[in-house]
């Protein structure tokens, strides 16, 4: 590092020019304000000419239509939905099931993506020519194909109901989805639950107190048999004391379909499993790209140390590692968040079908209902990248970078 | 396919709508040479492509008898294959200026979405395709089923309370276009499929075996559907309308593709006025005095086009029913050229 002589603080008529005009002074400012009413005129002559149209031509506008009554089905809503329900409770119905799209489809593409992009990396010959095809197959195909693929030809091609897949005669699987029984609450509830909290909290501290030693001590504690004890003996104990905590709502076969129990409808699945395939192979690359960034040596000092392949990779080389993968990793979430909105191809009911379809069509207020749909995909965008930022921020501090 | 109301919306947005709003829709018609016509992306009888490409069906019949009364040439239009969710943005955006696409006739769409149905080609009902298979009888038949329907439609609200009013449970899954939701219903993924019972006997014909599965006999709702034009300039309002009502006048007036040369002689005072010999009334629309001659001409008349497309000269074989003329035991009842 080297030391520039300390320039002397600046006055303050000269710091404003700096930071309103920047190199350019004062003229580069008087540009930018010429700019921004350049920018606020044309907005307001968009925002004026399209509501003397609408109004010429009489189309309704405003947005009164959200609290009307909507007058159609939903097949999956995460929320009691029924068709007497207002538009808003639909865009809301909508909403959760983009959300619950994207942050499964995010848990499982990031959970395949690291282990295909390890596998591409990895000394055994199989396991890396298996890793390389799967990202060369899948990322070069389009998304919408995929989505089709799963949908029509992999779940399309399940028996009907009546002949559906049995598990144990609890689980079916069949066209319409996978039947599932339905837990519900019983009276062992409160303890089994107070049961899994106490033992969260216990693991907890142990963990605590594991670190502590190592840091202060060097003594290596393994924590995890201790903690799997008690996540699974705990619950077991409550349940054993108390009675079981859920009672389970069998499904059967009623006419065309199970009726009791809980159903997974196919469209979710083959939208999750196309989703989280396809971003996964992006994934893979990023993580690939990342762990080569790192220095050879770090993984030589790491062996040379005495800790094992495993170790090396989880405790040095991915957490330096993470500071390349995350700015292209949030990218790739964002990306399969707004790629879920293909859902319309199969009929899966996420925000961009039932808002920006089928609402839009019966209200026909296209400005209104594009302007609420492109602003929830943003919101969800921008935070997104705000929690992948703090995560960052977090590494690059915990790595003193 | 999901971008092109976005971009419609934006065109609206930035008030390139501007042409509508000055009302001379005829005008610009006639500068572009082309009626720029909202159709289906395909539905057999109504508006569906053949394997040349030429449009076909009762609906792109009424953009051709248009095009023949402004241009005396049929095929002076462009088609524009809009999903059911897409239509209204287009119509209003002023991408079309006409839509006609199987479009059913409510009160909402008549008011809020500024624009005005002309009139009705194809009198409807919605109806349900099953699996002959399934050995169901009726529509009270169908508790628990799942059921495919296309978005965007009046179909999926008279679904949900048809169901509601007769206490029946069901599972709805909405495509954004027909080719989808029919695919879905063949893959097993329903039970049953909904749309309008035109459309049912046209989407059947798509199917693998088309024996293996019926329409059942119940009909749930009214739907009306007919061609629609935007608000605000009543002479084009005028002129869509009077195309329809000159085609089903001609088959009343018994003016066939046929004998219209022949009938232009006549010395009948009602066939005089229609063809323009005496009076003034095509000049009236904005057209000229023998516009009637120039619709029968390229399409024939109201009959005539039904059975080409959708009646007994075609493959789906509809009776004309409702859509019978007036002093024939149906409804189609048009206003008289005077």
């Amino acid at each position: 590092m080297s030391i520039e002589p300390r320039a002397p603080p600046l006055q303050l008529a000269v710091k404003l020019r700096r930071a309103l005009g920047g190199h350019a002074g004062w003229g580069g400012f008087a540009l930018q304000i010429i700019f921004v009413a350049v920018l606020v005129w044309i907005g307001y002559e968009i925002v004026a000419n399209a509501r003397t149209n609408l109004e010429t031509q009489r189309i309704t506008s405003g947005f009164g239509f959200l609290s009307n009554t909507a007058g159609f089905d939903v097949s999956q809503s995460l929320i009691s939905y029924t068709q007497s329900d207002t538009y808003t409770r639909v865009f809301f119905v909508g909403l959760l099931n983009t959300l619950l799209v994207a942050i499964i489809g995010i848990f499982f593409a990031t959970l395949i993506g690291f282990i295909v992009g390890l596998g591409r990396l990895s000394p055994n010959w199989l396991v890396a020519r298996i890793s390389g095809g799967y990202v060369e197959l899948v990322r070069n195909l389009p998304l919408l194909f995929q989505i089709l693929f799963w949908y029509l030809a992999v779940l399309g091609v399940l028996p009907n109901p009546r002949q559906s897949i049995s598990l144990f005669g609890s689980f079916f699987l069949s066209n319409r989805g996978l039947v599932i029984p339905k837990p519900i609450g019983a009276a062992g509830l409160e303890s089994f639950a107070l049961a899994i909290l106490i033992a969260i909290v216990v693991t907890w501290g142990l963990r605590y107190y594991a670190r502590r030693q190592l840091f202060e001590s060097g003594r290596l504690i393994r924590v995890w048999p201790y903690a799997l004890g008690l996540l699974i003996g705990l619950p077991l104990l409550a349940s054993l004391a108390f009675g079981a905590p859920v009672t389970f709502e069998m499904p059967e076969l009623k006419g065309f379909n199970f009726s009791g129990g809980s159903r997974v409808i196919p469209e979710f699945v083959a939208l999750t499993l196309a989703l989280s395939i396809y971003t996964a192979a992006f994934i893979a690359e990023i993580v690939r790209a990342g762990i080569l960034s790192v220095h050879k040596g770090q993984l030589e000092a790491g062996s040379s140390l005495g800790l094992s392949r495993g170790t090396t990779l989880r405790l040095i080389v991915v957490p330096q590692a993470l500071r390349v993968i995350l700015p292209p990793l949030t990218n790739q979430y964002l990306n399969l968040t707004k790629n879920s909105s293909l859902a319309v191809a199969i009929g899966y009911p996420d925000l961009f079908s039932v808002f920006a379809g089928t609402t839009l069509s019966q209200t026909g207020q296209a400005i209104e209902i594009i302007a609420i749909t492109m602003g929830v995909y943003l919101l969800i965008s921008l935070v997104t990248s705000a929690i992948m930022s703090f995560y960052g921020w977090r590494i690059g501090r915990s790595l003193g970078a | 396919m999901k971008r092109v109301p976005l971009v419609f919306t934006l065109a609206l947005a930035a008030g390139l709508s501007t042409q509508a709003a000055t009302a001379q829709t005829l005008k610009t018609v006639k500068d572009r040479g082309m009626v720029s016509c909202g159709v289906s992306q395909g539905l057999p009888g109504f508006s569906s492509p053949d394997d040349k490409g030429n449009w076909t069906g009762l609906d792109v019949d009424i953009c051709r008898a248009v095009a023949a009364a402004i241009f005396n040439d049929p095929t002076k239009v462009k088609f524009v294959p809009l999903s059911a969710k897409d239509r209204f943005t287009a119509l209003q955006s002023g991408e079309i200026d006409v839509l006609s696409r199987n479009t059913t006739w409510t009160l909402s769409r008549d008011t809020s979405l500024g624009a005005n149905f002309t009139g009705v080609t194809y009198y409807d009902g919605q109806g349900f395709l099953v699996k002959k298979s399934l050995k169901v009888n009726s529509a009270l038949e169908l508790n628990s089923a799942s059921v495919c329907v296309q978005t965007g439609t009046t179909t999926e609200q008279n679904l949900a309370d048809y169901f509601k009013g007769n206490n029946m449970k069901y599972e709805v899954i909405a495509f954004a276009s027909a080719d989808e939701t029919v695919k879905a219903y063949e893959s097993g993924r329903c039970d049953v499929y909904t749309t309008d019972v035109s459309g049912l006997y046209a989407e059947r014909l798509k199917l693998a075996n088309p024996a293996d599965h019926a329409v059942l006999p119940e009909v749930i709702s009214k739907e009306p559907l007919g061609p629609m034009v935007r608000h605000g300039d009543d002479q084009w309002f005028d002129l869509v309308k009077w195309v329809l009502f000159a085609m089903v006048d001609a088959e009343e007036l018994g003016v066939t593709q046929k004998n219209v040369d022949e009938m232009a002689k006549s010395d009948k005072p009602e066939l005089k006025r229609a063809f323009g010999t005496d009076g003034n009334l095509g000049e009236q629309l904005g057209l000229t005095k023998d516009w009637v001659i120039r619709i029968v001409k390229a399409v024939g008349n109201y009959g005539e086009a039904f059975d080409r497309n959708v009646g007994a000269g075609s493959k789906l074989g509809i009776a004309r029913g409702l859509n019978q003329l007036w002093n024939k035991g149906g409804i189609q009842y048009a206003p008289p050229i005077r």
